[in-house]
């Protein structure tokens, strides 16, 4: 008897997998429909639908580097505080005393290369006509995902608080204050006045709202620490769970039902 | 290597410039959906592979071009470039192969697997795992290869220059050249998520749902590529790579020189229809003065598209009916308003349309 063999004739491992190794339909059924990630899938898709030259396998990427980000994101977290005082200088310090330590780099750069898979994924469902029905609905489902993940590498670059990071958001948050009505600097915004006093002003805007001041400070700091770590991940969670579930309920992913 | 010289002196000596970027790119994406069946072959796609990879390497060589190319942060965007690049090839390839098929009345390369059914495992799930192994592997490599950038710790007295937005919204930055922040920074924005959101809904061609055609959709497509590839990546490719200290433009090979003046000579329409065309001075009342201009842009947004219906979006019209039309031909105007700014600037060095700085409402 070989080693795989008594392995898998063991208790354990029958207590884990409620069938024999998948290279019979029956089996191959079961591997999927036993297994809690696996049964995402349905037992059979078309074969179009598994060609890499026909996905590029981007919508798939775009959700293992969304783990791949959360996995590092929390292993950054017990090195990181979100304050003035201390940001910069934690991750200077993770630099340089962490061993081994690549764990910002390949967050860092695993957002940026989900930002190109997200876009390359759009680009790939267009393409193949794959937002036409029954399939709108998840198509607005990935849209609002796809702009989530602007927003989760928008939010992350704050985080260092170096030069780069502070003016980069100052830039991106200053379009805030011209928003027509909500901001201060926009059209209509002067139109919203009690008598002599304004309504909209720099203190009550809607870059006051998203910085939780006038300038990129403290408040702004946490605020996007929050965002980051917590609000927009939740989101993006129970959006990809419907557009998952959707992709089935949709009749797999492209082509007419 | 100095035969590249000239090369480098030529480019950015008489190419490249904000007009000529842009001219060439629509040039170059026309050339791309007019000669699809040309470039998609193996041995073209490859040349201009090897043309474009020996370019960039010979380019590095340039420690004006390096500098900014070896920025941590751009490094994503020529991993862009190159991913889309190969992947719109693919895309074109099939393109191509199936609108051949259809003109005969053969299925497509996907209906001739659409009744074929394989098991996710091992089919799907082989390959997801494969992926997944790659993708850590590279990730990986760029991980240890290149450190994350550190700057030094935040100054909010020390702004520098350029301030720069993360690579991914550069081209939106680059808009604010054309437009003011409340349009290109609020209402375009939110116009691409909406249009984006509304596509299905308004596109009811039928054809072309879960395979690869150009002949079936030709409106779709090339509106769509427009701005997903000119009006968004390489407008992020301008906004990154040659738009230096002060958003003034730099070649390719140009030192980023902070003292860089370019001459603002731009005017406004009011200025030119009360000053210039009647020779007059400006009205007082600005409703008076902005008349022109809000003629213009009521007639764009108004009248053109009942005029658009009736005459080359008739099929569109008939087909889609008033409201999807009204929808689509809105979300249409808002993004040609880009390109067709752009030209006002360029040729009649145009500032505002509608200029009423007291209101903060400028077009």
């Amino acid at each position: 008897m070989s080693l795989w063999n008594w392995i898998t004739e063991t208790q354990v491992w029958r207590s884990i997998f409620r069938h024999k190794y998948p290279d019979n339909p029956r089996d191959q059924s079961l591997a999927v429909l036993s297994n809690v990630f696996l049964h995402l899938h349905p037992i059979k898709v078309k074969k179009s639908g598994v060609r890499m030259s026909f996905t590029w396998c981007m919508g798939g990427i775009t959700f293992f580097l969304f783990l791949v980000e959360t996995i590092t994101g929390i292993l950054l977290m017990f090195y990181y505080r979100p304050t003035v005082e201390w940001a910069f200088n934690d991750i200077k310090a993770l630099r340089e005393l962490a061993p081994l330590g690549i764990m910002r780099e390949l967050h860092r750069w695993g957002a940026h290369l989900m930002v190109i898979t997200v876009w390359l994924h759009m680009l790939r469902v267009f393409l193949t006509g794959s937002y036409k029905p029954p399939r709108e609905f998840n198509w607005n489902v990935g849209v609002i995902l796809l702009v989530l993940t602007l927003l989760l590498s928008f939010t992350g670059y704050l985080l260092p608080w170096d030069q780069l990071a502070v003016w980069a958001i100052t830039v991106g948050t200053n379009m805030a204050r011209a928003t027509p009505f909500l901001g201060h600097e926009g059209p209509g915004a002067s139109l919203l006045a009690l008598g002599d006093v304004q309504i909209v002003t720099a203190g009550s805007d809607v870059r006051f709202a998203l910085l939780s001041g006038t300038l990129v400070g403290p408040a702004a700091l946490l605020r996007f620490y929050v965002l980051h770590c917590i609000a927009i991940p939740l989101a993006a969670g129970l959006l990809m769970a419907i557009h998952f579930w959707r992709v089935r309920k949709d009749g797999g992913i492209s082509g007419p039902l | 290597m100095q035969y590249f010289e000239y090369v480098k002196y030529i480019i950015d000596g008489y190419i490249l410039g904000p007009v000529t970027f842009f001219f060439l790119s629509v040039v170059g994406l026309a050339f791309m959906f007019v000669f699809r069946s040309w470039w998609t072959k193996g041995s073209v796609a490859l040349t201009v592979l090897i043309g474009s990879t020996i370019f960039t390497f010979l380019s590095m060589s340039d420690p004006d071009f390096a500098a900014i190319v070896k920025k941590p942060d751009n490094i994503p965007i020529i991993i862009m470039l190159g991913s889309i690049g190969f992947c719109l090839w693919i895309a074109f390839r099939k393109m191509v192969i199936n609108d051949q098929l259809i003109e005969k009345g053969l299925p497509t390369l996907e209906e001739q697997e659409v009744r074929k059914r394989v098991f996710c495992w091992p089919d799907l799930v082989y390959a997801e795992f494969l992926m997944l192994l790659l993708v850590t592997i590279f990730l990986l490599w760029w991980a240890i290869v290149i450190k994350a950038p550190l700057e030094e710790p935040a100054a909010a007295s020390k702004t520098p220059n350029p301030s720069k937005a993360p690579w991914y919204f550069l081209g939106l930055q680059e808009m604010l050249v054309y437009y003011d922040p409340w349009l290109a920074g609020v209402i375009f924005p939110g116009m691409i998520v909406n249009g984006l959101m509304a596509l299905p809904y308004f596109d009811l061609n039928p054809k072309g749902n879960g395979y690869y055609t150009f002949k079936e959709r030709p409106f779709a497509i090339v509106t769509f590529l427009f701005g997903f590839i000119i009006l968004w990546v390489l407008l992020i490719l301008l906004g990154t790579f040659l738009r230096g200290p002060n958003w003034s433009f730099f070649g390719m090979y140009e030192y980023w020189d902070v003292h860089k003046l370019e001459a603002l000579t731009n005017v406004n329409l009011s200025e030119l229809f009360w000053n210039h065309l009647l020779e007059k001075p400006l009205p007082t009342n600005i409703l008076l003065r902005e008349a022109p201009g809000f003629i213009l842009v009521i007639g764009y947004m108004a009248a053109l598209p009942p005029l658009l219906a009736n005459t080359i979006f008739r099929k569109i019209y008939v087909q889609i009916g008033f409201w999807r039309f009204n929808i689509m031909i809105n979300l249409f105007l808002m993004m040609a308003a880009l390109p067709i700014k752009m030209l006002l600037r360029w040729v009649f060095n145009l500032k505002y349309i509608v200029g009423i700085p007291e209101w903060f409402f400028n077009i």
